[in-house]
C-alpha cells in the first residue's frame, strides 16, 4: 500500500460504526520493545539506526496483521502525510520529525503501527474506536508475540522489557483512552479529575498527548507506572478509574440538565448554528462545536447525525485533513474557510436540535 | 535566606515547589521559574512527574563516574538525557536505578508478560554454542567417544527445538 492510498483508504478511526459509547472514543495500547545488544534510537549512530530500522521493517511488515499496509521510512514521507498521520494518531509527533533511521508500518485497517527508531527501537501500537480493551490486549499482544518469532527482543527477568527510559521499564505498556468529557469541563471538575487520577498513578494529557491542549474536551488517560505489576492488573487498575471517571462525566451531565439546561442547551443551539452558518472556523473552535453537539447527540437533542459522524469530523477537522481534502490549500487562513465550507456542508443535512428530547 | 532551595534541573533558586502523592508515595521536587516553565508544571493538564522525579532524585548525588562497558554511555548523559543508552546500562546502573524504580513503579520485579518464544530461542542458541565448543575441544584433544556423545546431543537439540537448523 503505498501513503496516498492510505490516507484516502477507509481508517478504524474515521469510518468505524463502532462508536457507540457514550464518552470513551478511542482505546489504545502501545507496547514499547528493543532489540539485545543494540544501542537505543537516542544513542545509536545514524548507521546503525539505518540498520536496524531496515532489520525491524522486514520483521514487521512480515507479519500477517501488516499484510497489504504501509512500510515506509519516514524521511520518504512529505511533512503533509505526516501530519495527517499524527493526527489519526498513528504516529507520534516526535517520529514525524523524520529523524535519520526512523520507519513506521500500518496495518491495512488503520489500527494495528509499529513506530521505528522513536524512543525504543519498536514502539507497537493498537487502536480501536470506543471503549474495547479486551479486543485491543488481546490484538496487541499476539501481534506482539508474532514479532517476537523474528526479533530478539532485550529483556531482563528481573526488569522485565528494557527499555529506553526507565519510566517504561517492565511490561513497557501504555494502556490509554481518549475521553470526551464535556459536561466536566463546562462544570469546571477538570482540574479536580486531573489531580485526583494524578495521584492514583495515572497520567492525563490533551488531545495529541504531552503538551498538548485539551480543545473539544477530550483528554487522554493512561496508566504512568509499567514495572511491578501484570499487563492484565494494570488495564484492570485503569478500567476501574475510567469506569470512576464516566460515571462522574454523566453525572455532571444530568446535573447540567437538572439545574443549568437553558444555559446548556444555548451553547449546543449556538454551536448548531455556527456550524451550519458560519464562514471562518479554526481548527481550536471547530473541534469546542463539534464536541459539543456530540453532546447533543448524547443527550437526544441532536438526532439524526451519528457520533461516529462526529467524531470523523473531529479528525477531519485537524490543519492536514482539511488542507488535504483541498489538494493544495496551505495558508492557515485558508484552510479556516474550506474547514467551515466543509461543516456547512455536513450540516445543512442535520435538522436543528430539538430540546424537548433532552434525555433526562 | 541562607540555604534557599535550588532547583532540581539547573540550580537556580527555586521559586516553584511542588508535592505530589502518588501511589501513596509524596514526591517533592523544588524547581526556578525558567525550568517550571518549560517542565509544564503549571499546566495540570499536561505534567507528567515521573521524568523529573527520575532527574531530581538523581541530581544531588556527586557527579558519578560511571560508564557502560557495552556502548560507553556515561552517569553524565543519564542525568541530561533521562534515558540509557543500551538494554547493557541496566546492568552498569543498576545501583543507581534500584533507589529510584521503587519511586517510579509500583514494584521493582517485572511479573508481566516474558517473551517465551525469544527466550527459549536464546537459550537454545546458547546450549548449541556451549556444545560445539566442547565438541571442538574433544576432537583437538582426540576424545572421540566424547565427540560422538556431543555430536549426537547437539543432534538432540536441534530437533528438540523443532526447527530445521542447517548445520
Amino acid at each position: 500500500m503505498k501513503i496516498n492510498e492510505l490516507l484516502d483508504a477507509r481508517s478504524e478511526l474515521t469510518d468505524t460504526a463502532a462508536s457507540k459509547s457514550a464518552v470513551v472514543l478511542m482505546t489504545r495500547i502501545r507496547l514499547a520493545r528493543n532489540l539485545t545488544g543494540q544501542p537505543f534510537p537516542g544513542w545509536a549512530k545514524d548507521a546503525q539506526k539505518r540498520e536496524i530500522r531496515d532489520v525491524c521493517l522486514q520483521a514487521v511488515a512480515s507479519l500477517p496483521q501488516m499484510k497489504r499496509g504501509l512500510a515506509v521510512a519516514v524521511d520518504e514521507l512529505e511533512d503533509l502525510e505526516k501530519q495527517i498521520l499524527v493526527e489519526r494518531h498513528l504516529i507520534s509527533r516526535e517520529l514525524s520529525h523524520g529523524k535519520t533511521g526512523t520507519g513506521v508500518v500500518i496495518s491495512k485497517d488503520q489500527s494495528c503501527v509499529v513506530m521505528i527508531n522513536e524512543e525504543d527501537h519498536l514502539r507497537i501500537q493498537v487502536l480501536r474506536a470506543g471503549f474495547q480493551f479486551k479486543k485491543v490486549w488481546h490484538a496487541i499482544n499476539t501481534l506482539d508475540s508474532g514479532l517476537e518469532e523474528h526479533l530478539d527482543y532485550a529483556f531482563s527477568p528481573k526488569l522485565g522489557y528494557l527499555t529506553a527510559c526507565p519510566t517504561n521499564l517492565g511490561t513497557a505498556i501504555r494502556a490509554s483512552t481518549m475521553m470526551h468529557m464535556p459536561a466536566l469541563v463546562i462544570t469546571g471538575q477538570m482540574e479536580k479529575v486531573v489531580r485526583a487520577v494524578n495521584q492514583l498513578g495515572m497520567a492525563v494529557r490533551g488531545l495529541f498527548g504531552e503538551g498538548s491542549d485539551a480543545s473539544g474536551s477530550i483528554f487522554q488517560i493512561s496508566n504512568q507506572t509499567t514495572l511491578g505489576e501484570t499487563e492484565e492488573d494494570i488495564i484492570r487498575h485503569l478500567t476501574g478509574v475510567l469506569n470512576t471517571i464516566i460515571e462522574q462525566e454523566l453525572n455532571a451531565r444530568e446535573k447540567l440538565l437538572e439545574t443549568e439546561a437553558n444555559k446548556l442547551f444555548d451553547k449546543i443551539g449556538r454551536a448548531f448554528g455556527i456550524l451550519q452558518n458560519g464562514f471562518v472556523l479554526n481548527s481550536g473552535e471547530a473541534m469546542n462545536l463539534l464536541s459539543l453537539i456530540r453532546l447533543g447527540i448524547d443527550l437526544g437533542v441532536v438526532s439524526s447525525a451519528p457520533r461516529a459522524a462526529v467524531d470523523r469530523l473531529f479528525i477531519e477537522c485537524q490543519p492536514g485533513h482539511v488542507q488535504h481534502a483541498a489538494r493544495g490549500a496551505s495558508e492557515p487562513g485558508q484552510r479556516d474557510v474550506l474547514r467551515a465550507e466543509r461543516l456547512r456542508t455536513e450540516f445543512a443535512k442535520v435538522p436543528p436540535p430539538d430540546f424537548s428530547n433532552a434525555a433526562q | 535566606m541562607a540555604n534557599s532551595l535550588k532547583c532540581d534541573l539547573c540550580s537556580q533558586p527555586a521559586t516553584v515547589h511542588l508535592t505530589q502523592i502518588v501511589n501513596n508515595k509524596v514526591h517533592k521536587v523544588d524547581l526556578c521559574e525558567a525550568c517550571a516553565q518549560a517542565k509544564g508544571v503549571t499546566d495540570p493538564s499536561g505534567f507528567s512527574l515521573a521524568d523529573l522525579l527520575l532527574k531530581a532524585s538523581l541530581n544531588p548525588e556527586p557527579a558519578g563516574d560511571v560508564r557502560c562497558k557495552a556502548c560507553g554511555f556515561t552517569q553524565q548523559d543519564f542525568k541530561k538525557t533521562g534515558r540509557f543508552g543500551c538494554p547493557e546500562c541496566y546492568d552498569y546502573f543498576q545501583t543507581i536505578l534500584e533507589p529510584v524504580l521503587d519511586t517510579m513503579h509500583k514494584g521493582v520485579m517485572h511479573t508481566g508478560k516474558v517473551p517465551q518464544r525469544a527466550l527459549a530461542r536464546r537459550s537454545f542458541y546458547e546450549r548449541l554454542t556451549q556444545l560445539e565448543t566442547e565438541l571442538d575441544q574433544a576432537i583437538k584433544s582426540e576424545r572421540y567417544e566424547d565427540a560422538a556423545r556431543y555430536r549426537d546431543e547437539i543432534h538432540q537439540v536441534r530437533q528438540a527445538s523443532g526447527r530445521k537448523q542447517e548445520a
